[in-house]
C-alpha cells in the first residue's frame, strides 16, 4: 500500500508543482504564488523583525498557522476538483484502494503545507543570517525550532484531513473552498474571541496558567490536541470515503 | 506448470500463471490451461473461464427508478461485445455494476470469475476502463497521465517508458506527449483515454462510447485497433456505443437493453435475421397505391412501404427479387437503384426499441 500512496501522493504533487495550464499565464501561477509565500514568511517578515526572529519562541507559533493556509488551498481540490472534472471515477476504477488514495491525497497535503513552511523557515535563517549575523550563526534554541517543526507537521495535517473530509463532501471545489475558509477563521477566532467571552475569573485562571506554563509544555500540549484532531478527522474521512456514495454524489 | 506445458492451442483464454516478467511476451496458450507470456496482466490465481462476465438477474435501483432490471448475461472471453441502448438505459450503470463501483439492488455478477460485490478490488486489479468521461488529467502531460496509472498497476519503469511510446506513437500523439492534455482536442484525448484504459494490458476493457467525438478517419483506426486487441491478444472488450454501424462491423456479440431491461443478445447475424427476412430497396419513382397494392398481395411480399422515394420490400426465406422487379417495371415504376440485402442492426434496434414501447 505504501507504493500506493506514494503514486497517488507523487501525481497529487506534480499537479500542484508542475501544473501545465491552458495558458503560459496559468503555468507562472503556480510558481508565482509559491515565490510569493516564500518571500512574505521567508524574507519580508523576518527581515523587518530581525535576530528577534529566533528569540521570540511565540514567533514559532506562527509557523504552526503558516500550513493551515497552505495546505487548505490544496486539499479542498482533491475530491471535490476531481469530481467536477470528472476524473474521479476513472481513479475509483483503478486498482487503487480507498485508503491509498486518500493517505496519498492527504501526504500529498502535507507535504506541500509543511515542506513549503520548513522552506520558509530555512530562506528566513539564511536571509537573516546574511543580513543581522556578525560572524556567528543565529538560529532558534533547538528545542523550540525542533517543537516548531513537529507543530508545523500537526498543523498541515489538520487542514490535510479537514480539507479533504470537505471536498468529500462538497458538490464542488469551490464549496469546499468556502467551508474551509470559514472552518479556518473559525479555528483562529473562536479561540481569542472565546476567551473574551469567558467571565473575567476564568479568563484570568487561563491566562496566568499560560503565562506560568513554559513554551515547551504549551507546544506540546498544543501537539497533543493536534494529533487527536488529526486521527479523528482521518478516522471520519475514511469513513466518508465509500466509491458508490463518490460517484453518486 | 510453466515447465511442463501440454499442446500448444490456438484458442485465447486467461490463467493464473503469467508474472510480472510476462508484460510484453507472445502469447502461448497450452491444453492444460497454462498461458505463458500472456499479453495481458494475469495474476497468480486467477480463475479461468470461458466467460469474461456472467450476470445473473442483476438489477440495481435508484430509489424508484430501476436502472438495471434482471440482467441476465454472458460475454464470452476474447470477443468485443456491444452493448447497445438508447440515452438513460441502464449501460453506464451496467458498468459501474461490473467494476464494483456501485452494488447491485439484487443478483449477481462475475467478472473474470471474481464476485463484483464481495471481489470488486480484484475485478478492478484485471481490468481497464473508458467511462463516460475520458479521465484524463488536464494539468498533467499526455506521458504523465499514462506514467501515474502505469505506477499505479505497478507496472517496472522501463515497460512503462516502452508502453507509452508504443501505444501514443500508434496513435500519432508521440510528438505531442509533454503537452498538458487540456490543450489538446477532444478527439486527441479520446485517443489517449483510450491508451490509458489498455496501457496496463488488461485482459477485459470497459469502453464507454469511445469513438464519441473522433473524427470518422480516428473512428475507423480506433475500431481497427480495438479488433487486433481482440483478435490478436485475446482481451475482451465490453463497447457501449450508439453507432450501430459501429457494432455491426466490429462487436463478436451484441446485447440490446431497453430501460434496464435486455431485450436481445446475439451475433449481429443472427439479430438481423431476427429482425425478418431478407428485404429489397428499390430507389425510383412511380410506386402508386396500386402497384404497391399488387406486391403485397404475392405470397412472397411480408409488406411494402414507399418512404422518400423508396420501396422497401420485406420479403419471406428465399424469394426471389428479380419477379418483383418485373412486376415494378410493367406496373410503370422507374427504377434508379434496386439493392437486395437484410435488416441492419439499426433496423433491428428500432424495431426492439418500437416493440418494447408497445408493450
Amino acid at each position: 500500500m505504501i507504493v500506493d500512496i506514494w503514486t497517488v501522493m507523487r501525481k497529487e504533487l506534480i499537479e500542484i508543482f508542475l501544473q501545465r495550464g491552458n495558458t503560459a499565464g496559468s503555468r507562472r501561477g503556480g510558481w508565482f504564488s509559491i515565490l510569493l509565500v516564500l518571500g512574505i514568511f521567508g524574507l519580508v517578515l523576518p527581515l523587518q523583525i530581525g535576530p528577534e526572529w529566533f528569540q521570540r519562541p511565540q514567533l514559532l507559533l506562527f509557523w504552526a498557522w503558516v500550513p493551515l493556509f497552505l495546505v487548505s488551498s490544496v486539499t479542498t481540490d482533491t475530491f471535490a476538483g476531481e469530481r467536477e472534472r470528472h476524473t474521479l471515477e476513472t481513479l475509483l476504477a483503478s486498482r487503487l484502494s480507498d485508503r491509498a488514495i486518500l493517505f496519498g491525497k492527504v501526504a500529498a497535503a502535507v507535504v506541500y503545507g509543511w515542506g513549503l513552511s520548513l522552506l520558509s523557515v530555512a530562506v528566513s535563517v539564511i536571509a537573516i543570517n546574511i543580513v543581522y549575523a556578525h560572524g556567528q550563526f543565529l538560529f532558534y534554541p533547538l528545542d523550540v525550532a525542533a517543537l516548531g517543526v513537529l507543530l508545523s507537521l500537526l498543523a498541515s495535517g489538520l487542514s490535510a484531513t479537514a480539507g479533504v473530509l470537505i471536498s468529500l463532501r462538497a458538490s464542488s471545489a469551490r464549496q469546499a473552498a468556502q467551508i474551509m475558509s470559514v472552518a479556518i477563521m473559525v479555528l483562529l477566532f473562536v479561540p481569542v474571541f472565546g476567551l473574551q467571552a469567558l467571565p473575567p475569573g476564568i479568563r484570568n485562571q487561563i491566562t496566568n496558567a499560560l503565562n506560568n506554563s513554559s513554551f515547551d509544555n504549551i507546544a506540546l500540549g498544543a501537539a497533543v490536541v493536534l494529533v487527536i484532531l488529526d486521527g479523528l478527522l482521518l478516522l471520519a474521512s475514511l469513513a466518508r470515503f465509500q466509491r458508490a456514495k463518490l460517484i453518486l454524489d | 506448470m510453466r515447465d511442463t506445458p501440454g499442446v500448444a492451442l490456438d484458442r485465447n483464454y486467461y490463467t493464473g500463471i503469467a508474472t510480472r516478467d510476462a508484460w510484453a511476451r507472445p502469447l502461448t496458450l497450452y491444453d492444460n490451461g497454462t498461458v505463458t507470456g500472456a499479453p495481458w496482466r494475469a495474476l497468480p490465481g486467477d480463475p479461468v473461464s470461458e466467460f469474461s462476465i456472467q450476470t445473473h438477474e442483476l438489477t440495481r435501483d435508484f430509489g424508484a427508478v430501476r436502472a438495471v432490471d434482471h440482467l441476465t448475461l454472458d460475454v464470452p472471453a476474447g470477443i468485443i461485445f456491444g452493448y447497445l441502448g438508447p440515452n438513460g438505459s441502464g449501460k453506464t450503470t451496467t458498468i459501474r455494476l461490473l467494476l464494483g463501483l456501485l452494488e447491485p439492488t439484487s443478483g449477481q455478477a462475475t467478472v473474470l470469475g471474481f464476485d463484483t460485490k464481495s471481489q470488486d478490488q480484484a475485478v478492478r486489479e484485471r481490468t481497464g476502463a473508458l467511462l463516460e468521461y475520458s479521465g484524463l488529467y488536464e494539468r498533467l502531460s499526455a506521458e504523465e497521465n499514462l506514467d501515474f496509472y502505469g505506477r499505479v498497476w505497478h507496472m517496472p519503469a522501463a515497460e512503462r517508458t516502452a508502453r507509452t511510446k508504443e501505444l501514443l506513437s500508434h496513435f500519432e500523439l508521440w510528438d505531442r506527449r509533454r503537452e498538458g492534455a487540456g490543450t489538446w482536442s477532444r478527439g486527441m484525448k479520446q485517443k489517449l483515454a483510450v491508451a490509458r484504459a489498455i496501457f496496463h494490458r488488461p485482459k477485459l476493457i470497459f469502453l464507454d462510447e469511445p469513438s464519441a467525438g473522433l473524427d470518422p478517419v480516428a473512428a475507423v483506426a480506433l475500431r481497427d485497433d480495438l479488433a487486433r486487441l481482440a483478435a490478436r491478444e485475446g482481451v475482451t472488450v465490453f463497447l457501449t456505443t450508439h453507432n450501430l454501424a459501429e457494432a455491426e462491423k466490429l462487436c463478436g456479440q451484441v446485447a440490446v437493453i431497453r430501460q434496464g431491461k435486455l431485450l436481445a443478445v446475439g451475433h449481429p447475424d443472427e439479430l438481423r435475421a431476427r429482425g425478418g427476412g431478407p428485404r429489397v430497396d428499390v430507389i425510383g419513382r412511380g410506386f402508386s397505391d396500386e402497384l404497391l397494392a399488387r406486391l403485397r398481395a404475392r405470397p412472397e411480399v411480408t409488406s411494402a412501404e414507399v418512404n422518400n422515394g423508396r420501396l422497401t420490400l420485406s420479403l419471406r426465406d428465399g424469394a426471389e427479387a428479380a419477379p418483383l422487379v418485373t412486376e415494378l417495371v410493367t406496373g410503370g415504376a422507374q427504377i434508379e437503384e434496386v439493392r437486395r440485402g437484410q435488416a441492419s442492426l439499426e433496423d433491428v434496434f428500432l424495431t426492439l426499441m418500437d416493440e418494447e414501447r408497445r408493450q
